[in-house]
């Protein structure tokens, strides 16, 4: 067990790119400065104190949302706020004062760390990537908003609100852009893709945590630290609700992980097919930039793509469809779109099943993407296997790309190139 | 209307009447000058709030941040007024919802504000319009420090309010669950006890939103209740998608395991029923909300394993070599394998994977005995019996209820787990059992010739020398 936790953690910094590399060191700058700086002057002790352990206890919660994406979306709101308030210095008269970015910085790190702190003792990788990012969006709202703040600008409460909501929506998009360069990275996709998948999955999220920000700086004028405990409660109803959401949709995919290899245990397809499949023909999906729901229904449509051979009595010598007829293939594929239909949920799919069969031109139809995607995924790997042997993996495309253009699509069969030279196909 | 019963009717009058007493008194706020704004303004976030429920699984459980306003209403109004905004809920924009259920919900929200503005009160508090309202706001004016100390010194007497409206809310609705046979029918269906706890805490959760509300609205005026609506648009919308995927889930679930079963005739259904029968008994043995999930997958993907065994070996028609005895016996492991994966599914897969164990000891895989067999192994070992016995199989047919029943408490003891045959029998006087379809034969399905869940006909296996 330690030892696989400890293989887990080596991957992790074999994969830091240059993407996390800026972030990191950006992050560890920000941190080193702004602590040297407020560890002489804390402005304001108890307040920090409320709003550090308030984020800590949000990066304790942290969530793991659907897409591998990683978010802890109550220390950040947290943070916002600290960054965006307005406080009243009591001490010296009542005057409106900021606190100073590198001290929100400091609080807002200490706070990530003491809260990363039960993760790493579980044994959990810190997320490090997260915490950098949300540091570095959160220096990014305090060095602009301070200066607005102390040089009176923002005295009129609409204003103010005005100000907030823009700054909200930029840490948003400051967000979403390093998310979508660090995603793009790990999963050698395009960025203006990413980009586009960040902001569309993301956007409710950054909503109710910019407004809860904004809540939060209204609130805490009031009721001052007694707001973080009052406002905890609707916080975490919120964020239980989607850590139920990331949950099931996580658990979904498993299931139907997990069910696609009933054809192989029942002996219809070789091991680890299925699985094979649906991750050569995620990467080439990504490499023909297709979007994030896209890419749900291709890698569903992908696993599920043999369950038509459960109608079949006596099983295809070794499951490769490559090599039956096309009447066969075309009864496995439209049993199993039929299978899938059944569901009622996953129309989509079913279709792109029923589709895999169709020659990718040439036919009364133009079969969709996903499936002339899948249709050359699954001929490459009845014909390569599990092997990740160079030779045998350029034969089998070359193969791919004489059979004419009528059968694979020439842009998926290049992708499917570009996509086996740089994966290692040894860990597929 | 008319469906509920006359003991229902009665308390429905009862709180009804209760709700017209309070609601005859004049609010101690009224003398404030802008306490018609305040009181429209959040009797329309609590008609939003109500008019937009979460899409649960249970109407009963639904999700309502609607108790946020009447909350709110308590600071600034007092209980009068936060039984006024309660009221409301007679006027919900939900379509199809009854009269008498109308009447209800408005009369019950009206005597949970109340509650919770005598609990306020009782712990020291005094409902007080803000200081700066919605003028105050548009001219920018900064509201002091006195207000700060005020808000300090609400949190217990808020507390106790948010704890009263929870609790009475909850029990007013619960003892009316409890008279009415119809939904007290559906609640027993959808929500399990064990998710109470849950059910409360999160309310109480939403309901602290009302002090946020409140001093939001010194601050803002009436576009605090702007801004909070946001959050709890973005949380409905993540509570409607777990409630869509969760359904999606256990469609495709369902789905899957029957394209499974189409390879023989007499089996299908057979998981869906076993799925059902395991979830009466953990229903009746009363277990955790996440177990009964997990016992009922358990109890769907139970032979999921079986496609592992080769056709031929399902098909025989007479006794069996030890070889093809042992290609049965591994099923449950071949089932294991698939499901392995699933995250959720822990506990369900020892359950799968012991289901063929006997309380004597003799059974397969491990041959464990007694209390080392896992709950859930012998919660579906008992459903999976029944159901194979009043299914028609190739060599007989289907057996009658009672029959099988008898045939399970022989079995308890040694086979079964008496406790599981005595909950499993009690569920199915009152739950009764919807037998499977009967079998018309084409003559060219695939048909096994025994079945290894039959208890009243063993495999029959000749030992080789």
């Amino acid at each position: 067990m330690t030892s696989r936790a400890a293989e887990q953690r080596w991957i992790a910094w074999q994969t830091v790119d240059s993407g996390r590399l800026v972030l990191y060191v950006v992050g560890a700058v920000l941190v080193l400065a702004a602590l040297a700086r407020t560890a002489m002057d804390v402005r304001l002790v108890s307040v920090a104190i409320g709003f550090g352990l308030f984020i800590a206890f949000g990066e304790l919660l942290r969530l793991q949302l659907p897409g591998g994406r990683e978010a802890a979306p109550i220390a950040m709101s947290a943070a916002l706020a600290y960054a965006m308030a307005s406080l009243v210095e009591l001490a010296t008269g009542p005057k409106t004062m900021s606190i100073p970015p590198l001290q929100v910085v400091a609080v807002a790190a200490l706070g990530m760390i003491l809260g990363a702190l039960p993760h790493v003792a579980a044994g959990r990788v810190p997320e490090l990537t997260g915490m950098a990012r949300r540091l570095v969006t959160v220096a990014f709202v305090a060095f602009i908003f301070h200066p607005l703040i102390e040089r009176g600008l923002l005295a009129h409460r609409w204003v103010e609100f005005a100000a907030m909501a823009v700054m909200v929506t930029l840490a948003w998009l400051l967000e979403s852009v390093i998310s979508a360069v660090i995603r793009a990275d790990d999963l050698r996709a395009r960025l203006p893709i990413m980009l586009a998948d960040e902001l569309r999955v993301q956007w409710r999220l950054g909503l109710a945590v910019g407004v809860s920000a904004i809540i939060t700086v209204f609130g805490a004028e009031v009721m001052g630290i007694y707001e973080l405990i009052v406002f905890a409660g609707p916080l975490l109803v919120i964020q239980f609700a989607f850590r139920r959401y990331a949950g099931i949709r996580a658990t979904y995919l498993q299931t139907v992980r997990a069910l696609a290899q009933v054809t192989e245990v029942g002996g219809y397809v070789e091991t680890g097919h299925s699985r094979r499949v649906s991750r050569i023909a995620l990467a080439v999906g990504r490499e023909l930039g297709m979007s994030e729901p896209d890419l749900i229904d291709l890698e569903y449509a992908a696993l599920m793509h043999d369950i038509g051979q459960l109608s079949l009595i006596e099983p295809i010598p070794g499951g490769a469809t490559v090599l039956v007829s096309s009447a066969d293939a075309r009864r496995i594929a439209e049993f199993g779109a039929e299978v899938i239909r059944q569901t009622g949920v996953l129309d989509n799919v079913a279709e792109l099943v029923r589709c895999q069969w169709l020659p990718a031109t040439g036919g009364l139809t133009t079969p969709p993407l996903a499936s002339r995607v899948i249709r050359a995924v699954n001929a490459f790997d009845d014909l390569v296997g599990g092997s990740a042997d160079r030779d045998r993996v350029a034969a089998a495309i070359d193969r791919l790309r004489l059979a004419s253009e009528v059968e694979y699509d020439p842009r998926v069969v290049d992708a499917l190139a570009a996509v086996t030279g740089r994966l290692r196909l040894s860990r597929l | 209307m008319g469906r509920l019963s006359l003991t229902a009717w009665l308390y429905l009058g009862a709180i009804v009447t209760a709700a017209g007493v309070i609601l005859a008194q004049q609010p101690g706020a009224a003398a404030a000058p802008r306490w018609w704004g305040i009181y429209v303004a959040l009797a329309l976030l609590f008609l939003i709030c109500d008019s937009a429920p979460t899409p649960l699984a249970a109407r009963q459980s639904a999700w309502s941040p609607s108790s946020a306003a009447t909350l709110a209403a308590v600071v600034f109004l007092g209980g009068v007024g936060a039984a006024m905004v309660g009221a409301v809920a007679v006027l919900s924009l939900r379509r199809r919802v009854p009269l008498s259920e109308r009447l209800f919900n408005g009369a019950m929200y009206a005597v949970a504000g109340y509650c919770a503005g005598l609990a306020y009160h009782a712990a020291g508090g005094q409902p007080r319009i803000p200081a700066t309202g919605l003028v105050a706001a548009l001219t920018g004016a900064r509201v002091g420090i006195p207000v700060t100390q005020m808000f300090g010194s609400l949190l217990v007497p808020f507390a106790a309010a948010a704890i009263a409206h929870v609790v009475v809310n909850h029990g007013l609705l619960w003892l009316m669950l409890l008279l009415d046979r119809r939904s007290r029918a559906a609640a027993h269906r959808t929500m399990p006890a064990s998710s109470i706890p849950v059910l409360l805490a999160s309310d109480f959760g939403l309901a602290s939103l009302g002090l946020v509300i409140a001093a939001l609205w010194t601050v803002t005026g009436a576009f605090a209740a702007l801004l909070v609506l946001v959050p709890l648009y973005v949380a409905r919308w993540a509570m409607g998608q777990f409630a869509e995927q969760q359904k999606a889930h256990s469609d495709t679930l369902a789905a899957l395991v029957q394209a499974v079963e189409t390879k023989d005739l007499y089996t299908r259904g057979h998981s869906e029923r076993v799925s059902r029968g395991a979830r009466m008994i953990a229903r009746q043995i009363g277990i955790r909300a996440d177990r009964l999930e997990a016992v009922t997958f358990a109890g769907m993907l139970h032979d999921v394993g079986k496609l592992g065994v080769p056709t031929k070996v399902l098909q025989k028609d007479g006794a069996l070599t030890e070889e093809e005895y042992a290609a049965i016996q591994l099923h449950p492991m071949r089932g294991l394998e698939i499901i392995r994966d699933i995250g959720f599914l822990n506990e369900a897969l020892t359950g799968i994977m012991h289901h063929h164990e006997r309380m004597d000891g003799r059974g397969y895989p491990m041959g464990f005995a007694g209390d080392e067999i896992p709950e859930f192994a012998r919660i579906i070992a008992v459903a999976d019996a029944f159901d194979s016995m009043t299914s028609t199989r190739s060599y007989r047919q289907a057996r009658r209820i009672s029959e099988a029943v008898a045939e399970l408490r022989r079995g308890a003891g040694s086979q079964f787990d008496p406790k599981i045959v005595a909950a499993f029998v009690t569920a199915l006087s009152r739950d009764g059992w919807q037998l499977p379809e009967p079998i018309r034969r084409h003559g060219h399905e695939i048909v096994t010739s025994q079945d290894h869940d039959d208890p009243t006909a063993p495999l029959w296996v000749v030992e080789s020398l």
